[in-house]
């Protein structure tokens, strides 16, 4: 999560006369400890998961049949599953799963969101109403629903997955876009690109959303925990991240199975997971309040 | 106001149409279904239930046939993995099940979620304020599949107050509703402390407070009704995340509703309950989207003219 900042004050050299704003921002982010803390939890546990392959490979596969399931002690810090497995390896390993799919999911749902919602505001007129009005029906519509129909029509790939979850959670951010986009149209820079005659293709591609990308990272920051929590969903209904992945949503599924006999199978994945969702929540409204960035939201 | 209802209405059928149609040949790309059993079917029998369903028709006139029962009776066909059932016999016994569940739950978030964030407008930044607030943010943060299995962990298998599962006595009821409920109580009671403080900090309710009205008073004529805007306008998303959250509490509690003949489906590959669930689930939607919008409407007269 780390990985944002550096953005936003590399995007402090590039515009000019925002400079002093992303640098405010930058400032007031500092002075928002939930936010901080978040963001510093969720860059250790992203490092702890990212670095348990390349540390121990395969720890999450060792299974020691003997041992069986048995409550945290000092040889396994958080227990061990039914097979004997490590849990702290799998929950690791999870997490790096989890944290992927999260961070391929939203950007999928950034690219549809950012290209519908610029093409909708610049275009404006019947098509702009037409594109909207789409987002509103989908809106009404139990979307998920159909995502599921999707996944179980062509198969659960690991690939139609990110697609399938990114598919679901564009339409905030084309909201977003798109109001950006109509406030921006209206200025000299884009007047004077129309003015030399470019395409449109390239006034949107070149022009209009590397303006946005500041709001598109952090809103993004949003998606992802919503990404990863429907992804978690998918998986617990058997839907999702099949075996042998396992993320922290297929954890807690088993965790749940057992969890009379072995309680922490399900206590700490589901830990893992909530601490991590509740983390990305704080960064992502801090960097919203820190910018205080008033999209539309409705 | 009633031109409106009927405009939605109106507005609401191609809507409909295109979901049908979008489902249907979507289930018709599925490959295998409940008939694909480990030994092969005598190719005769393979042959005549094909033909009881319908599937050796060419696909435009499964479509046609298909959407002309389902309009002119509401027919959603036979099932295919409960043979000599029809989607209706089945959903007719599930889903006031998970209508109920779903209702409970919805009342169970708007209760405890318009109390707790009321409370905490009125205590703005005392603990009365905060402890509901970081409740909330937790409620919002935690996912419904690990509350479920937690509160059976604690209240079910510790405590011994209600049952792990099942869907027998009123109080199964509690869990699975409030497993339902968490998130919505958490996000309506930040919706609610937010809107209420807005209008608290209005004009016209320090106007009241001079004249010496009570503080019961203000809340109950002053400002409850604009406070409770956002909460309103909340109710549409709601009630299509609470059909989706459904799902996984009626698979946690093993509840027999709709959702459970959903995701069955969804792993036995029987198309015809998928695509009828997913009719049904649309025009639940649908229908309790409109509810929410006329509510909104009669709590706010401005929109009229709108």
């Amino acid at each position: 999560m780390t990985a944002e900042f550096p953005n936003v004050t590399q995007h402090a050299g590039e515009i000019e006369p925002g400079h002093s704003l992303w640098q405010d921002a930058w400032h007031r982010l500092r002075q928002n400890k939930l936010a901080v803390i978040g963001a510093v939890f969720v860059a250790l546990l992203a490092i702890a998961c990212f670095l348990t392959p390349v540390i121990a490979p395969g720890s999450y596969a060792k299974t020691n049949l003997a041992l069986g399931a048995k409550a945290p002690s000092r040889a396994h810090l958080l227990g061990t599953d039914v097979l004997g497995r490590d849990l702290l390896a799998r929950v690791l390993y999870g997490g790096c799963i989890s944290l992927s799919v999260g961070l391929a999911g939203t950007f999928v749902s950034v690219v549809i969101g950012v290209l519908y919602g610029a093409i909708s505001g610049y275009f404006g007129g019947r098509l702009d109403v037409i594109l909207m009005r789409i987002v509103d029906i989908i809106y009404s519509l139990p979307f998920v629903v159909f995502v599921i129909l999707v996944l179980v029509v062509f198969g659960q790939h690991i690939i139609l997955l990110f697609m399938a979850l990114g598919a679901v959670s564009w339409l905030d951010m084309a909201r977003i876009i798109r109001a950006q986009v109509m406030a921006l149209k209206k200025q000299e820079f884009i007047e004077a690109a129309v003015a030399l005659g470019l395409r449109k293709r390239r006034i949107i591609l070149r022009h209009l959303i590397p303006n946005v990308l500041g709001i598109v990272t952090i809103y993004a920051t949003l998606i992802v925990p919503s990404v990863m929590l429907l992804e978690a969903f998918l998986s617990f209904l058997g839907l999702g991240v099949q075996a042998p992945m396992s993320s922290w949503g297929t954890l807690i599924l088993d965790g749940s199975k057992n969890m009379e006999e072995y309680p922490w199978l399900l206590i700490f994945p589901g830990l893992c997971f909530s601490l991590t969702l509740f983390s990305l929540n704080f960064v992502g409204d801090g960097l919203r309040d820190a910018l205080d960035v008033r999209a539309s939201k409705d | 106001m009633l031109r409106f209802i009927l405009k939605r209405f109106l507005e609401a059928i191609p809507v409909l149409f295109i979901v049908a149609t979008l489902t249907f040949f979507l289930l018709h790309q599925m490959k295998g279904g409940p008939f694909d059993t480990e030994r092969p079917m005598p190719p005769e029998v393979k042959k005549a239930i094909y033909a009881y369903y319908g599937l050796d028709k060419p696909v435009w006139r499964q479509y046609l046939n298909y959407m002309e029962r389902l309009v002119l009776h509401g027919d959603l066909g036979m099932d295919q993995k409960y043979f000599g059932w029809s989607v209706n016999e089945l959903l007719a016994s599930s889903l006031p099940v998970s209508l109920e569940l779903g209702l409970e739950g919805l009342f169970f978030a708007l209760i405890f979620g318009t109390i707790a964030g009321v409370v905490a407008s009125l205590r703005k930044n005392t603990f009365g304020d905060y402890i509901p607030m970081s409740i909330a943010t937790f409620g919002i943060c935690i996912p419904s599949f690990v509350t479920g299995p937690l509160l059976i962990l604690v209240f079910a298998l510790g405590l011994g107050w209600f049952n792990a599962s099942g869907w027998f006595f009123p109080r199964d009821r509690v869990l699975p509703a409030m497993t339902l409920g968490l998130y919505y109580m958490a996000y309506i009671s930040r919706l609610a402390r937010g809107g209420m403080l807005e209008i608290l900090n209005q004009d016209f309710i320090r106007t009241a407070r001079a004249k010496g009205a009570s503080e019961w008073r203000i809340v109950r004529k002053h400002s409850l009704r604009g406070g409770l805007l956002p909460v309103v306008t909340f109710l549409g998303p709601a009630v299509s995340g609470i059909v989706t959250g459904s799902l996984v509490v009626e698979t946690i509690f093993q509840i027999p509703g709709a959702a459970r003949f959903f995701v069955n489906a969804a792993s036995n590959r029987d198309g015809p309950m998928l695509m009828g669930t997913t009719l049904v689930y649309a025009v639940l939607v649908i229908v309790m989207n409109l509810a929410a919008d006329v509510m909104a409407v009669w709590m706010n007269p401005r929109l009229r003219f709108e």
